[in-house]
């Protein structure tokens, strides 16, 4: 067992587990965008960045892929790594708007503004789809391709893929490719509409639906919502 | 070749070697020093080694009077450079007309041929003796002046000079943890640009068991930078004992040459160097009857700046992409294969010798308390003296672009230097007198790096060079990591619309967020460090941002969409050689009468300027 602190307490947890799976073992909520339990981790997205070591001298680590050491102090929730957080999910609005989770990130976390211009890509390059492919499904048909800004997913030589069975695996674990409610500001950059305590969605019905998963309340017909039967 | 017993197998035999060696290669005989590093080759200077050589042997002076293809000799700028040897008389801008005088009159009767001498662009005195040149006054070449005695190519003209004396010495008189104790008291620090410090990586494996590794990165990617590439030109075999060294220390009997692809000349004469080391038994099984093996192995890049980061590295090693790992765990834990690793910069590897050689304490007397030693800087741009310039760390910017650089060329203002590469920053006039050592080039937002020093003129714009590195850095990122990759390419996209007149004030703000963002969110050093361009030059150069911004203005008259050309009508003498040279067909204009430029025409290249004869063509 190894233990560290985290935000402050004191927690314990079996060798080889990494930041990310102790923090939410033990409840305490880090975002991630290419991160899936089932897959090994890859640290691309830098959503899960939180800070590690003595605060003089502490550092931003991906929790996903750090590993949890005898002694570490971590800190989920500092000034440095919300700022840091707010500033990545205002890159990923610019870039993949259309993307609900992308969306909902900017919503949970307080995003008000972007300030760059969009560029309505489609894919994040998380990487979730080639690690995928590859471990679960063992097929390998896709991968990265290229460098820097001119990297894309696609299969060797761009040609037809043998090895593809055509599973939809990949179409299932994309975190981005699960378009935007259609609810108010539907052209604009950024939603926000779930953003503060009073979701749009009490416009329309009688309770908040934020236990609806994915949240579609800005699409429901009202009436097709019954009234729950009240017990006199 | 020596005729003698293939191995050195002992101190013994190493020292006998080396007095045959100096019988050779000794300095009692004149001989001629023709570099053959990669700047003066360009210039031609194989073909002025070929007729010399030609030129004595037909004169019948083989024998009397040497002459070696060497490393780099410093002054770049004014090659193809010939040193003669005792005297070092110093020639420069030598063509291959002037090898018979060289012989003829220098080497036989030692007079000297004025047209070849330097002449100092200031103060226009001439200098005829090298020590005498105000370029080397201030240097203290401790691994470069060997190039001027050394055919890089020989091992036996290595020998000769003690080449392979500090390997015998750490091999039979010290152990592995007095060596790495040796490092420790020299205070050496990473001459990759980290800076960090040599011993420690070296004591932390040390003390791992079994199979460990020991690389050498020569994938020097810093745009203007050649410090690594002449070492591995001129004296590879510095390199090579500071790796072997390094092995022993570590306890790694694998070592790794990682030379990038792109240095064809520097891998042969590694590979050149390999060769002989083995053949003499000074890498191999058992060396010099130590019990301690060593193996060399060369590892070719393949065009990835991104590379030259240490866990980048390993995984080109591999033969796996190129991309960046989490430290930790450290290499030193978890490298390649999984095992050991430790990484060193050439130019760290080529210091071991010496220290080991001499004497940590020797070592320590040149260079500050924190940064001992010398560093090879490559002082390019717009300075008179261009090359490689090797300095006790601690001297001053001022120094160093003024007595060793010989101030601006053509008398122009200072503006800043750039060093680091794209890692590093920008230093504005006003920082001039700072030491050069690895805490106060950091404190002042740039950072030593490897050593390039780009220094630039009034006519050079501050927005342009942070649009050129970050340039630079969108296309050789990785691209693994969303910060660096969107956020490096978003910065370039906010300075590109400044460049063009486009931006807004609250950019500004912007870039110092992002960039602060992107610092401090990256997983490897190329995101970590690539802000620093623009964020020095926006903290030492803001004025010149907002000129952009708020008159649409390039002050330095180099952004092309702020840049208008013009032609006076009273000056133009309708000529019509910039029409006819126009590759916009911009210019229009009936001959004799003045000419005007169609602006929405004109690409801004600046041909017309340097043909107007009457200087009627302006830039504003």
């Amino acid at each position: 067992m190894v233990n560290l602190i985290m935000n402050g307490q004191e927690i314990s947890v079996e060798e080889g587990t990494t930041v990310l799976e102790a923090a939410r073992f033990y409840g305490m909520e880090i975002p991630t965008l290419c991160y899936d339990e089932g897959l090994s981790p890859y640290g691309a997205c830098r959503l899960c960045l939180v800070e590690i070591g003595p605060p003089e001298r502490a550092r931003l680590f991906s929790a996903c892929t750090y590993p949890a050491r005898e002694g570490i102090i971590v800190r989920t929730n500092t000034r440095r790594v919300i700022k840091a957080r707010k500033v990545i999910i205002e890159l990923y609005l610019a870039t993949c708007p259309s993307s609900k989770t992308i969306q909902d990130l900017a919503s949970w976390y307080d995003v008000t503004e972007v300030r760059f211009p969009v560029k309505n890509e489609e894919c994040i390059l998380c990487g979730l789809c080639v690690r995928v492919c590859e471990e679960q499904m063992q097929a390998k048909a896709i991968g990265f391709i290229d460098r820097g800004t001119n990297r894309y997913i696609g299969t060797p030589f761009d040609r037809q893929s043998e090895e593809c069975r055509l599973c939809g695996a990949c179409m299932y674990i994309c975190p981005v490719c699960q378009a935007r409610c259609q609810g108010p500001q539907e052209e604009e950059v950024l939603c926000n509409a779930c953003l503060n305590l009073s979701p749009p969605c009490l416009e329309k019905h009688d309770q908040a639906l934020c236990y609806l998963d994915p949240c579609a309340a800005c699409e429901l017909d009202p009436a097709s919502l019954k009234k729950p039967e009240v017990d006199s | 070749m020596l005729h003698l017993p293939p191995k050195i197998k002992s101190r013994e035999d190493y020292y006998n070697y080396q007095e045959k060696a100096l019988e050779e290669y000794g300095q009692s005989k004149p001989y001629i020093a023709v570099c053959g590093d990669t700047g003066c080759s360009i210039w031609g200077s194989k073909n002025i080694y070929d007729s010399l050589a030609l030129h004595l042997q037909k004169k019948g002076l083989e024998q009397e009077v040497g002459l070696k293809y060497t490393g780099c000799l410093g002054l770049c700028e004014n090659g193809p450079l010939a040193i003669v040897c005792p005297q070092e008389i110093f020639y420069q801008k030598v063509e291959p007309g002037d090898i018979e005088e060289i012989v003829d009159k220098t080497v036989l009767r030692g007079e000297i041929i004025d047209r070849l001498i330097y002449e100092d662009p200031v103060n226009r005195k001439k200098y005829t003796y090298a020590r005498d040149l105000p370029f080397y006054q201030k240097q203290l070449r401790t691994l470069l002046k060997a190039n001027w005695n050394l055919e890089p190519t020989s091992i036996d003209n290595y020998i000769a000079f003690g080449g392979y004396s500090a390997l015998i010495k750490a091999l039979t008189a010290m152990t592995p943890e007095a060596v790495v104790e040796e490092i420790k008291s020299s205070r050496l620090r990473g001459r990759g640009g980290a800076g960090f410090h040599t011993w420690i990586k070296w004591d932390e494996c040390q003390q791992k068991s079994g199979r460990k590794f020991i690389i050498c990165n020569a994938d020097e990617g810093d745009p203007g930078a050649f410090m690594d590439r002449s070492l591995l030109e001129g004296n590879p075999h510095a390199v090579l004992e500071g790796l072997i060294i390094g092995g022993y220390a570590t306890g790694a009997e694998e070592g790794i040459v990682y030379i990038r692809a792109e240095y064809p000349t520097a891998v042969e004469k590694i590979k050149l160097a390999i060769n002989r080391a083995e053949e003499l038994g000074l890498i191999g099984e058992n060396i010099l009857g130590s019990g301690f093996n060593f193996f060399v192995y060369l590892n070719i890049g393949a065009g990835a700046f991104v590379c030259g980061e240490t866990s980048a590295l390993v995984a080109s090693v591999d033969g796996r992409v190129g991309e960046p790992a989490q430290k930790p765990p450290h290499l030193v834990k978890h490298g390649y294969l999984g095992r050991p690793t430790v990484v060193n910069n050439v130019e760290s590897l080529a210091n071991v010798p010496v220290i080991i050689r001499e004497g940590a304490e020797k070592y320590c007397q040149i260079g500050t308390e924190k940064s001992s030693g010398t560093k090879i800087f490559s002082l390019v741009g717009k300075v008179n003296n261009t090359g490689l310039v090797e300095v006790p760390l601690g001297i001053t910017l001022r120094e160093i672009i003024y007595d060793i650089g010989g101030g601006i060329k053509e008398g122009k203002q200072f503006k800043a230097v750039q060093t680091g590469g794209p890692s590093g920053g920008c230093i504005p006039a006003s920082l001039l007198d700072l030491p050069t050592d690895f805490e106060d080039l950091s404190a002042a937002g740039s950072m030593m790096g490897s050593g390039g020093m780009i220094v630039m003129d009034e006519d050079t714009c501050m927005v342009d060079i942070a649009r050129y590195y970050l340039q630079f850095l969108t296309e050789e990122s990785c691209g693994c990591c969303f910060t660096c990759r969107e956020g490096v390419s978003r910065l370039l996209e906010i300075v590109e619309d400044i460049s063009c007149g486009h931006g807004s004030l609250q950019q500004l703000e912007l870039i110092k967020e992002l960039g602060e963002v992107v610092k401090d969110s990256t997983l490897c050093g190329l995101g970590q460090t690539a802000p620093n361009p623009v964020l020095s030059t926006l903290t030492h150069f803001e004025e010149e941002y907002r000129a952009h911004i708020e008159q649409k203005r390039c002050p330095a008259g180099v952004c092309r969409e702020l840049v208008v050309y013009n032609i006076d009508e009273q000056v133009c003498n309708g000529c019509g050689l910039c029409l006819k040279n126009c590759p916009a067909e911009a210019i229009r204009g009936k001959k004799n009468e003045p000419h005007y430029i169609l602006q929405d025409k004109c690409d801004k290249c600046g041909i017309c300027i340097t043909l107007c004869r009457v200087q009627a063509l302006t830039k504003s």
